[in-house]
């Protein structure tokens, strides 16, 4: 992390934070984006910000209708209800950590651990819960965690984000972190995540539509025809973090789940559509 | 044991639409691993479809054929409640094969 | 917990071959009689292994194609990835027996052949890989005779890898 942040400020990074965003509840933040991406797209009805490029180009979507006919993920969906229902060597099950079983929470995550004072993703929870009963964490990026992560968002499908920043320091701190990292210019190319999703969403970056913020957290785990596979948000973050030739981060690392925090609070109110399709 | 074939089919009109996906990682031998090492060719030759014993479609099927292949196919003469079955078998010899009902 | 013990297993399912018997998508548990792989011999061999249009329908065909505009290739301008592009193919044209699909640019034209048996409608919708920007084209034969349809789809990187 000290790493990062030495090479950030070697490449003489600039912190952008727009003045009006500075000192704003995250409610007012939200409000803000909301509106910002309104008047930007007009014609886009506001629950369909969660398909991203999809709801902005004709050709792109009718491929990706094409491919939802019958989704790539769905094998992978299936390993993941098969790997959460089966039971760990102690006789537990994954439901047995989570509220509800696990089933139908994923508009719940990530949310701010008052106790242990930090963020909690669903990934985290994932291994947390195999570590607490005394299983090998499984790698953050692909694979395993991703389809089981998969298979709990697709038991939330439909169900709106409901991220609660609690009104004490310590959560309001990791959402401004999370906020502050967004918002700051980066890597060799010295672009922000704003810089591609908020200034230029709707935009073509070469063959690439770039799809706005709002919405985004709500399709993952990803299947993207370029991996042919899930993968988890955290894996997109690093792989965008690596596109502005950026030193990405490691997967859960604080940093990572700060951003996550954010940009999920940020798409309270659309939908969970994961898991989903993407180029 | 979960099947590497799944599928719907539905009736309409006389038609019967079938869609399938295909568990399959249709390595077409000209991609290399991240060692450097060409990842051998691994790919369905031949599908068919069978309806009362009559193969309804056949495809061949090369490895410029996505992985984890799709299949959509049209055809007469099946009434819902038919059962259907889908098979295949690829350049290593591997197959698999399932039943379906036309929904 | 799927561990690798049990992938194993299930990779091993996969190579059982002739006596690997699948039950059915639950729906409906089937029990399949002498499940018989389909045959490969009749694989086109040849016909895979050939690069360019033109040739690779004389190998399948043993014909040329002639244009026809009564045949639709549904491609999209831009393929969103060349990994996996929908593509759909169906005709007008009377007594099909064959379709065929093939990617100009790809290093083997070929990219999948179709039976139609009498009573199957001439449809069919697969997803392609293609590496670059290229033509596709169907080709159908009807009443024994060769034709073709061409549709170009442009691929190409896109900016957000990753």
């Amino acid at each position: 992390m000290l790493k990062a942040k030495v090479i950030l400020v070697a490449l003489g990074a600039a912190l952008v934070v727009p003045q009006a965003l500075a000192g704003s509840s995250p409610e007012e933040d939200r409000k803000e984006v909301v509106e910002y991406f309104k008047q930007r797209f007009p014609d886009v009805p506001f629950k369909e910000f969660v398909n991203g490029q999809y709801a902005l180009d004709d050709d792109r979507r009718s491929q990706w209708e094409s491919l939802q006919d019958f989704p790539p993920y769905e094998f992978a969906v299936a390993d993941g209800k098969e790997m959460f229902e089966a039971a760990f060597a102690n006789g537990k099950t994954y439901a047995s950590c989570f509220e509800n079983g696990g089933i139908g929470v994923r508009q719940n995550y990530p949310y701010f651990d008052t106790e242990k004072k930090e963020v909690i993703t669903l990934e985290l929870a994932i291994n947390r819960c195999r570590e607490a009963n005394g299983e090998k964490p499984l790698r953050y990026k692909k694979g395993d965690i991703a389809s089981i992560s998969a298979y709990m968002a697709s038991t939330s499908k439909g169900k709106a984000f409901d991220i609660k920043v609690p009104d004490e320091s310590a959560a309001l701190a990791a959402y401004q972190d999370g906020k502050e990292f967004y918002y700051s210019r980066r890597g060799q190319l010295n672009f922000s995540c704003a810089s591609c999703h908020v200034q230029n969403a709707g935009n073509w970056i070469r063959a690439d539509l770039l799809s706005p913020t709002l919405g985004q957290p709500s399709n993952f785990p990803v299947h993207r025809s370029k991996w042919g596979e899930l993968g988890t948000l955290h894996r997109r973050f690093a792989g965008c973090n690596n596109n502005v030739r950026a030193e990405p981060l490691p997967a859960q690392s604080s940093e990572y789940r700060n951003l996550e925090y954010f940009l999920t609070y940020m798409s309270n109110g659309l939908p969970v559509v994961g898991p989903a399709t993407r180029p | 044991m979960a099947s590497s074939i799944r599928v719907r089919a539905v009736q309409n009109g006389g038609v019967t639409s079938l869609k399938a996906l295909v568990r399959h990682p249709m390595d077409s031998g000209f991609v290399k691993d991240s060692a450097g090492n060409v990842i051998p060719a691994h790919f369905i030759q031949v599908l068919t479809i069978n309806h009362n014993d009559k193969d309804v479609f056949v495809a061949h099927w090369g490895p410029a054929v996505s992985k984890d292949p799709f299949l959509e196919c049209r055809f007469e003469g099946a009434k819902k409640g038919d059962k259907l079955t889908i098979s295949w078998v690829d350049n290593k010899g591997e197959s698999d094969s399932t039943t379906a009902t036309i929904g | 917990m799927i561990d690798e013990r049990r992938r194993g297993f299930l990779k091993g399912v996969l190579g059982v071959g002739v006596a690997g018997f699948a039950l059915g998508s639950g729906i409906v548990p089937f029990r399949v009689e002498a499940a018989t792989a389909p045959n490969a011999a009749d694989w086109p061999k040849k016909a895979f292994r050939t690069p360019g249009v033109d040739e690779t329908i004389s190998e399948l065909y043993g014909m040329d194609a002639e244009e026809s505009d009564k045949i639709s290739v549904d491609l999209p301008t831009i393929a969103q990835n060349g990994a996996v592009v929908p593509v759909t193919v169906e005709t007008t044209l009377p007594n099909v027996t064959r379709i065929a699909l093939l990617v100009a640019e790809n290093p083997n034209a070929l990219a999948a052949s179709f039976k139609i048996p009498e009573g199957t409608l001439p449809f069919v919708s697969n997803r392609l890989k293609m590496a670059e920007t290229t033509d596709v084209v169907a080709v159908v034969i009807s009443d024994g005779k060769a034709y073709k349809a061409t549709k170009n789809v442009k691929v190409t990187v896109g900016g957000c890898g990753g």
